[in-house]
């Protein structure tokens, strides 16, 4: 709890650091490559409150993010925290999404692979959980555009879009979900590819350190046949570092999102950042940087809430 | 008859370095409400046939032999008809209850596990059962709500306890039930285990390394040295004058409990066991003992008779026995190469 | 992690026991030293070899090297301008150019092998400030212990927690564009990872008898650190450096896709952000996008396939795992 709020404290110190202190002169940084007049340079200063004296800067900043004020948006010209808020559902609808499949999927592989430890199985879904683990996110999801929403070019059929959340023109509960689901397919299929790898992985090392556990022998000797002594007894006791370890993971996992919906233009927070990073319109991707570490700090506050009610050692 | 019966046990474990004998050539009888006790040292076996008994040993393993429970074999049963036999023909209390419990389940549940599965009882029925089971080890049948991490040491192997007893086995094998605890304790559980062995009528297969504790407990003694019985007959006896050499040096030791040096070599007993894949030529313990002699090195010794209801495999035992002329079979000394073969079945039965 | 063994090939040179066995006319202390590194280091490569992922992944490794070093035998730079590109846009695969053409006219596959060189070389030097990073935080840690190593273990957590990419994406914003800046914001926000190891491992160490002589003989902290900690930690990093080295050419690729490499050298991740700005995603031409993000992949994968081996051979534990 304590160690949160330092680490909360930490993200802040950096924001202010990285985006106020490091580049030097941030309106210089933000209008790179336009043609701008001094008296426009000092105005963005006057705008941005950086004509101020560091320490006052400093101040106002904190006092801004304890109103959850994260700043104006050079771009766009509106409150930071405003667009996050507009664009947080698209993000949670797709990493949730993507998460939970990939933990499944990883999950129910990393225990096959383990209760078949050298197995053709085993070596087949290591291997191709480290290629996938290799390939580059954005490529991956470049590739399914090029193949299954291009066609290849016209060779073969348009399955999915290439892009966006929704198509223009779809009305009704029904048709509207069943549009945005269609959207999803292949964003979707690029997360879990690139993410379910690492739990496959940790799935696999935890459970087989598990294999060698007294209280297995114990199971078996009471007559529970394998599948039993596996769901009953290994895998309650392997998930345990594997939850941990996916916690740790999910700066992995963001960073993922950020790359997934800039390439399919999923009007998520990602391709906020993804945008804001082009222009760059600093106090965004400032706003972005503090909202992305926060809610990475507040997952793992999550997982040692979540922890006890999965190790009895824990809770009392 | 026996109720467990084990004939030339031989258990060998695939490595990279190639195959290792562990254990190697065992007899063992077991009758009715008897208590037989296995000792030696860390390695010479003792654990690896509590686990070949119920065939729990790891894949690397290769069993040879028969092991009869209850007239049927073991190492041929089907795999349905051996997870009916786990635990409700014979059950095992582990050594080192801590590990042996699975940390994130109910000390009640894991009690109840095995009566759901073997008996079709109901989940209500199993769970009384586990409390009137914990009643009888001396735990509150509260306590079944209790995870392993909350109870003390001697708590949890009174909870192994409890657990082996679930199925009502008519042998319980005891793998080292004492070793991790401190003596005050040893003795409650030694004692409970007796008391509860002896109200059920319940076959007792004891291993230790600790010769006094399996005297004390025991009918009839076993001493293992490197994957062998080197000496066997009436628990006393053998504890009070052994005739082989190592089971003398086992008695004399006397070890400190809780010292894991004097586990791991009884006091006076310099050196180590063999190393499985360089096996010294003639008497595994030849290297070792005080009172070797030249032709222990050219004799690989079997079980012997020892004296009334008793064997031994010492050369010194055979020439003793050969002085006094008493059942010696034509041929003499031991043969080099002669593997441990069924001398006097009647004298090892109890 | 559990205590490590110290690794064979640490094993000589420091310790309690590396004084040469007395011998009248035998080989001086120097070649004996010598003679048993050369002992260990077959001994280290005999296991290694019984790894055969990890074998195809160090002849992929030096294969890719190869390339990157050759490169400019076989490829012309003047080829590689925009505007003096010897074919004509978008050719699919022939003869001539084995993997067609970009929007320009320019071979890709020239392009592939020439941005290998920066792709390895931000790859290398930005492990190497993270490893060289997280080796010095680590071992200080462990060895002074303390306030100091709470302190310092507290940043790395802090470190290890947050999105790492998100980070190296503000610094690179923020910075000029360059090669320089793109090894700085992936060195500066991998290192947590060393970090732990290398402290994990000090503590393992320092517990072993013969630091407790080094420090009793009035050896210092530097010497201690410097002459008996890090030769026995450094095989475990260069295994974990092995590992971070696909995670760098990755990271590496990902801020050149974002645009925030340095447009004016030629790397996998800036290929694929031209191919995408050009429009080769939505005309399907397939040839300019494939063969980067295969080059990255394929040399992931190899360095991956190395770093696993390489922590099998060192950690017998793991080795049991995999």
């Amino acid at each position: 709890m304590l160690g949160s709020v330092v680490s909360l404290l930490a993200v802040m110190l950096t924001g202010f650091f990285l985006f106020r202190i490091l580049p030097g002169d941030p309106v210089r940084t933000m209008t790179q490559g336009r043609a701008v007049t001094v008296e426009q340079l000092a105005e963005l200063r006057r705008q941005f409150g950086l004509d101020k004296p560091l320490p006052q800067q400093f101040l106002d900043y904190c006092l801004g993010l304890l109103r959850f004020d994260l700043g104006t948006s050079f771009q766009y010209r509106a409150p930071v925290a405003e667009l996050i808020a507009e664009r947080l559902w698209p993000t949670v609808l797709l990493v949730g999404t993507g998460t939970v499949i990939a933990a499944m999927l990883g999950l129910w592989l990393g225990t096959r692979a383990a209760w078949r430890r050298g197995s053709v199985t085993d070596r087949l879904s290591t291997g191709v959980a480290l290629t996938l683990w290799s390939v580059p996110t954005f490529w991956l999801g470049l590739i399914l555009i090029v193949v299954f929403a291009g066609g290849l070019g016209g060779v073969l059929p348009h399955l999915f879009p290439t892009g966006g959340m929704a198509s223009p023109g779809v009305t009704g509960f029904l048709p509207g979900v069943l549009d945005v689901a269609h959207h999803m397919v292949l964003p979707v299929t690029t997360m879990v590819a690139v993410v379910y790898a690492q739990y496959l992985l940790i799935m696999r090392s935890s459970l087989l350190d598990e294999m060698g556990g007294d209280y297995l022998v114990t199971a078996r000797a009471k007559g529970l046949r394998d599948a039993l002594v596996l769901r009953r007894h290994a895998v309650p006791n392997a998930l345990l570092p594997t939850v941990t370890l996916i916690f740790l993971n999910l700066g992995g996992v963001v960073a993922g999102a950020i790359l997934v919906e800039a390439v399919f233009s999923w009007p998520g927070l990602g391709m906020l950042f993804y945008e804001a990073l082009r222009v760059p319109d600093l106090p965004l991707v400032q706003g972005l940087f503090i909202f992305f570490s926060a809610s990475v700090i507040f997952m793992n506050l999550l997982a040692d809430l979540v922890y006890p009610l999965l190790d009895p050692r824990v809770r009392t | 008859m026996n109720y467990l019966e084990v004939q030339d046990l031989t258990v060998s474990y695939r490595t990279a370095a190639g195959e290792l004998p562990a254990v190697r050539g065992v007899d063992l009888a077991v009758a009715p409400g008897s208590k037989v006790g296995i000792a030696g040292e860390s390695g010479c076996g003792k654990s690896t046939v509590a686990l070949a008994l119920l065939r729990l040993l790891p894949a690397s393993a290769r069993m040879g032999g028969r092991i009869l429970l209850d007239g049927e074999d073991v190492l041929t049963m089907r795999w349905g008809r051996l997870r009916a036999v786990r635990w409700a023909g014979a059950s095992i209390v582990f050594q080192g209850a801590m590990h042996s419990l699975n940390a994130v389940h109910r000390i009640g549940d894991q009690i109840a596990e095995p009566i759901l599965l073997h008996e079709n009882a109901t989940p209500a029925a199993a769970a009384r059962r586990a409390g009137e089971l914990l009643e009888q080890v001396g735990l509150p049948a509260r306590r079944a709500a209790a995870y392993p991490h909350e109870l003390s040491g001697g708590q949890r192997q009174r909870v192994m306890i409890a657990m082996a007893l679930a199925c009502g086995p008519r042998l319980i094998v005891a793998d080292e039930p004492t070793t991790a605890l401190d003596v005050m304790i040893q003795a409650q559980i030694l004692r409970l285990i007796d008391q509860l062995v002896g109200e059920h009528g319940i076959s007792m297969l004891m291993i230790s390394h600790d010769l006094s504790v399996l005297a004390d407990t025991c009918d009839r003694l076993a001493v293992m040295y490197a994957g062998r019985v080197v000496e066997e007959g009436p628990a006393d006896q053998v504890f009070r004058s052994a005739r082989h050499p190592y089971g003398a040096a086992l008695g004399a030791a006397f070890p400190t409990i809780g010292d894991p040096a004097s586990r791991r070599s009884p006091r006076g007993l310099p050196g180590d066991p063999p190393d499985p894949a360089a096996m010294p030529a003639g008497c595994a313990f030849g290297p070792r003992c005080p009172v070797a002699e030249p032709r222990c090195a050219e004799t690989d010794p079997v079980l012997w008779p020892a004296g009334p209801d008793r064997a031994a495999a010492c050369v010194r035992v055979l020439s003793d026995e050969q002085a006094r002329g008493a059942g010696v079979p034509a041929g003499g000394a031991a043969p080099a190469e002669q593997v441990a073969a069924h001398p006097e079945k009647e004298g090892r039965t109890p | 992690m559990s205590a490590v063994e110290p690794p064979p090939a640490a094993a000589g040179g420091t310790g309690a026991g590396s004084e040469p066995p007395p011998g009248a006319g035998g080989p001086g202390p120097r070649a004996l030293a010598r003679q048993r590194r050369r002992r260990a280091a077959a001994a280290f490569w005999r296991a290694y070899a019984a790894n055969p992922a990890g074998v195809a992944g160090l002849a992929g490794l030096l294969l890719f090297i190869l390339v990157a070093l050759s490169a400019p035998l076989f490829v012309d730079t003047a080829d590689l301008s925009v505007t003096r590109a010897p074919g004509s846009p978008y050719q699919p695969p022939s003869a001539e150019y084995p993997l067609g053409t970009d929007n320009f006219g320019r071979s890709v596959l020239d392009l592939v092998v020439w941005g290998s060189r920066v792709s390895l070389t931000v790859g290398f030097l930005a492990t190497l400030v993270s490893v060289a990073l997280g080796a010095l935080i680590g071992v200080v840690a462990g060895h002074f212990g303390g306030w100091t190593g709470t302190v310092l273990m507290r940043v790395t957590d802090w470190f290890l927690v947050l999105p790492t990419l998100v980070l190296a994406i503000a610094l690179a914003t923020v910075l000029d564009r360059s090669v320089f800046t793109v090894i700085l914001a992936i060195g500066i926000t991998a290192w947590p990872t060393t970090a732990r190891l290398v402290r994990a491992q000090t503590l393992a160490v320092e517990a072993r008898p013969y630091i407790e002589r080094a420090r009793a003989l009035g050896g210092g902290h530097w010497h201690i650190m410097g002459r008996h900690v890090l030769p026995n930690v450094m095989p475990l990093v260069l295994a974990q450096t092995t590992l971070m080295v696909a995670s760098s050419i990755i990271a590496e690729s990902t801020l050149a896709f974002l645009g925030l490499g340095d447009p004016t050298t030629i790397s996998w991740g800036g290929i694929l952000q031209d191919a995408r700005n050009a429009g080769a995603v939505s005309s399907g031409v397939w040839w300019y996008l494939l063969p980067p993000g295969l080059a990255i992949a394929l040399v992931a994968l190899a360095f991956t396939l190395c770093g696993r081996a390489l922590e099998g051979v060192l950690n017998p534990r793991l080795r049991e795992r995999r």
